[in-house]
């Protein structure tokens, strides 16, 4: 060991007691899939973790009638008090376990600990104790007095955060009234298990919550089941235009929240060592697995060789290994799937004439890794500039002038977040206004907050999660009454009325992988 | 001895101007008793396309004007649209076959919700917007902005005008820029209505109206990569799913088809459903 060299210090696994096969969560239950059953790994080892079930028709059929059932006889009848009191349970009961889920989820998705017990696992107890307060107060939600719950909720979300994500989705369906029938990523089943164990725990009525597994058929049944009223998707683009394509001519509500290409401009007169810790949160945070990542990196021509001279050197100081070791500050990418894009698009930015350079740092043996990269000499029109890469790979474009970092920013499809940079309040207050993005951090990046609304313009999708805006995204409201005439109150909006049916057998989301 | 009328040449309204189809079309417009009326535009895919460019080209400018600008020019509206009451009352008698009483309460509660709709251009923000408590030194700030291009297909029913003015009232009001195709049938009061908008500061481009079928023409709406959002709300008899599931490829958000008296009634959540929530994180420092 050389002098300021890190001894290991790794979390320990004996807190945790998992089970060697998963079932499905439905009806309050645990049972076995009638899909084949699939391995969960530890990406850091390609280790198997345990066996997971496969949902197949049948079962999420069972899913979306325990949400139904559970609906009609129990959560809609239930006060919106005694629902805020089982949110502020399932938040204690998850702060309890806090250092169990952490650790789970470093397994399972391979992210460091500390990441997963400082941010995700946190944000997840953030996020059920912020809507518990919603559920006695849907009058306020801004959808107008007496808003109505709109049924089941089925919902599909990523590998990325799993268990942040099923808390950005399950907390605010529950505080709104609905039920829900939630599929986890298929390499992160984990630890949406073991929530299902905290629900069991909390007492929750039997299917409230259900809980399904499998690949992206699974997904695409269950968004596609005619049971269901509202559609909750976070994932690719590709996969939500799919989604967005079948629920077309139907009742179900749909929120997206997908992709994205996250500028984050540096201003000439930015603080410039804290906006190099920007920049390195903005990309290496989670490996990059960040739809909000700060993907492409503008930076004012006149700093960029200092800005990148002291990026390279904060670089060289990211540790990557074991995600279970505290110090670990780069974990293992969640599959060999997503590595072999990472290293595809990567390879496609040197041919396409960008500069490479990979912080110096040993790979281990087994497991999914990629050195934290940045391409520098990139142009607009390169894919690494325009392709989300999901991964730990920063493309470095430079501009001139405000107005060129803003045209540059927002020529992109997506519109999802962007970082500005800079000690001029005013410039930031100017630039910000110009961006088409629904996130934006100044002088900041890869911040969450649950009273923070979150989501996309554009093609990042549609709804917000966080806030008061992401609880309506589980509300409609009443039923309006009375005169046409504007001269009458006008406050509400009707219900369209000429739906043609509520699935109309329409063709099926695809087999593409409904989680990513 | 009776004065020969001069009858007026019924044409588009794209980018201020007031164009002929480049299809050269035209197609004949009927009274309820099916007299001849007039020969409206038959709007071509091209014509879109144009609309589109000019939508997308005047949203800089209209975005980016003042909440109480944006709201002023909308009370235009209805200033001079109060002024050429007569004239929509008898374009509607004809075209509609009702009664004068009927057009002229059409007339009154479209320029009403002109002025319903004006009211909200610098409110909107305040109610749909929030200031967010979060958990560290930050300000953070959600703010409603407009979504971009909006086609919409009118309501294609009885009360052309009142059915036109409910669709694009709210989508102008946070700024969006607007290519409507008219009612098919009943086209007369929407070009009347490009007069008083090129009329009334409405900066030209910020609201285009195409006459034709909408059968021909929403579905090169629905698939421009350059429209942002889809307002099916007229579009209840054609192929609508197919138009939405078009409309997913780039995204779009769609609203969808409403009938009945109550279409597109006046609501605030008509004017947030042409907005995009932006949430603007800024750091404070620490004392």
């Amino acid at each position: 060991m050389k002098f300021l060299d890190y001894a290991p210090a790794p979390e320990s696994r004996a807190l945790l007691g998992l089970k060697s096969d998963y079932g499905l969560f439905i009806n309050g239950d645990f049972t076995p899939g009638r899909g084949t059953p699939f391995q969960t790994i530890n990406p850091a080892t390609e280790q198997q973790i345990a066996m997971i079930a496969t949902a197949n028709e049948a079962d999420v059929d069972a899913a979306v009638s325990a949400a139904r059932h559970a609906y009609d006889g129990v959560w809609s009848r239930l006060s919106g008090s005694d629902r805020g009191k089982y949110l502020f349970r399932i938040a204690r009961l998850v702060q309890e376990r806090a250092r169990e889920l952490a650790v789970a989820e470093t397994l399972d998705n391979g992210k460091p600990i500390k990441e997963t017990r400082d941010v995700d696992i946190p944000l997840v107890a953030a996020w059920f104790f912020y809507y518990a307060g919603w559920a006695d107060k849907l009058d306020h939600a801004g959808v107008g007095p007496n808003p109505a719950s709109l049924g089941v909720a089925a919902q599909v979300i990523p590998w990325n955060f799993p268990l942040m994500m099923l808390a950005w989705k399950i907390a605010p369906a529950l505080a709104a009234g609905n039920t829900v029938v939630l599929k986890p990523a298929e390499t992160t089943s984990l630890t949406a298990l073991l929530f299902a164990e905290i629900l069991q725990q909390a007492d929750l009525p039997a299917g409230v919550v259900n809980i399904i597994t499998g690949d992206g058929s699974t997904g695409a049944t269950l968004v596609n089941h005619p049971g269901v009223n509202k559609v909750a998707f976070t994932g690719s683009t590709s996969v939500g235009r799919a989604i967005a394509r079948s629920v077309a001519g139907t009742d179900k509500k749909l929120s997206l929240e997908l992709g994205g290409k996250g500028a984050n401009i540096v201003f000439d007169d930015a603080p410039i060592d804290q906006a190099v810790e920007g920049i390195v949160r903005g990309i290496f945070f989670n490996q990059g697995h960040v739809c909000c990542a700060g993907s492409r990196l503008l930076v004012q021509e006149s700093i960029h060789d200092d800005v990148i001279d002291r990026l390279k050197r904060r670089m060289q100081t990211l540790r990557l290994g074991d995600p279970l070791d505290k110090n670990t500050d780069i974990g293992a990418v969640n599959s060999a799937e997503q590595l072999a894009r990472i290293r595809e698009l990567s390879d496609l930015g040197e041919q396409e004439g960008a500069e490479r350079w990979s912080a110096d740092c040993v790979i281990p043996e087994n497991g999914f890794w990629f050195a934290p990269t940045i391409f520098t000499n990139v142009s607009t029109s390169h894919r690494i500039a325009r392709e989300e890469i999901f991964g730990p790979v920063l493309s470095v474009l430079t501009f001139r002038t405000p107005a060129e970092a803003v045209a540059k920013a927002n020529n992109t499809p997506y519109g999802l977040s962007a970082g500005i940079w800079s000690d001029k309040g005013s410039r930031i207050l100017a630039v910000a206004d110009k961006l088409r993005a629904g996130v934006i951090w100044a002088n900041t990046f890869n911040q969450f907050d649950p009273s923070s609304p979150f989501g996309g313009y554009k093609e990042s999708g549609y709804g917000r999660e966080g806030g008061r805006h992401g609880l309506a995204a589980y509300l409609k409201p009443a039923v309006r009454t009375g005169s046409r005439s504007i001269t009458a109150a006008a406050d509400h909006p009707t219900t369209p009325v000429s739906k043609k049916s509520t699935s109309a057998g329409k063709k099926s989301a695809s087999a593409e992988k409904a989680a990513k | 001895m009776n004065r020969l009328a001069i009858p007026k040449t019924y044409k588009l309204y794209i980018g201020g101007k007031f164009p002929r189809s480049e299809s050269g079309r035209v197609y004949e417009v009927l009274s309820h008793k099916g007299d001849f009326l007039a020969n409206a535009a038959k709007g071509s895919r091209k014509d879109a396309r144009d609309a589109v460019v000019a939508a997308r080209s005047a949203l800089g400018g209209w975005a980016g004007a003042t909440a109480y600008n944006r709201g002023q020019v909308l009370y235009r509206i209805a200033e001079l649209l109060e002024g050429r009451r007569a004239q929509f009352i008898d374009e509607i008698m004809s075209c509609e076959g009702v009664n004068a009483a009927g057009a002229s309460a059409q007339v009154d509660e479209a320029i009403d919700r002109w002025v319903w709709y004006a009211g909200w251009a610098d409110k909107y923000v305040q109610v749909a917007g929030n200031a967010n408590p979060v958990s560290g030194p930050f300000f953070n700030l959600s703010v409603p902005e407009p979504t971009g291009v909006v086609a919409i297909i009118a309501p294609q029913g009885a009360e052309s005008l009142l059915g036109l003015v409910s669709a694009i009232a709210p989508a102008l009001v946070a700024g969006n820029t607007v290519v409507v195709v008219a009612n098919e049938n009943a086209p007369l009061s929407a070009i009347s209505l490009g007069e008083v908008l090129a009329t009334s500061d409405v900066p030209g481009g910020v609201v285009n109206i195409v006459t034709g079928s909408p059968a021909e023409i929403a579905p090169w709406l629905a698939t421009h990569a350059d429209v942002n959002a889809l307002d099916l709300v007229g579009a209840g008899d054609l192929d609508w799913v197919e138009l939405q599931i078009s409309a997913a490829d780039t995204l779009k958000r769609v609203l969808p088809p409403e009938v009945g008296a109550d279409a597109a009634a006046p609501a605030l959540s008509r004017i947030l459903a042409f907005t995009e929530l932006k949430t603007v994180w800024h750091t404070k420092a620490i004392l």
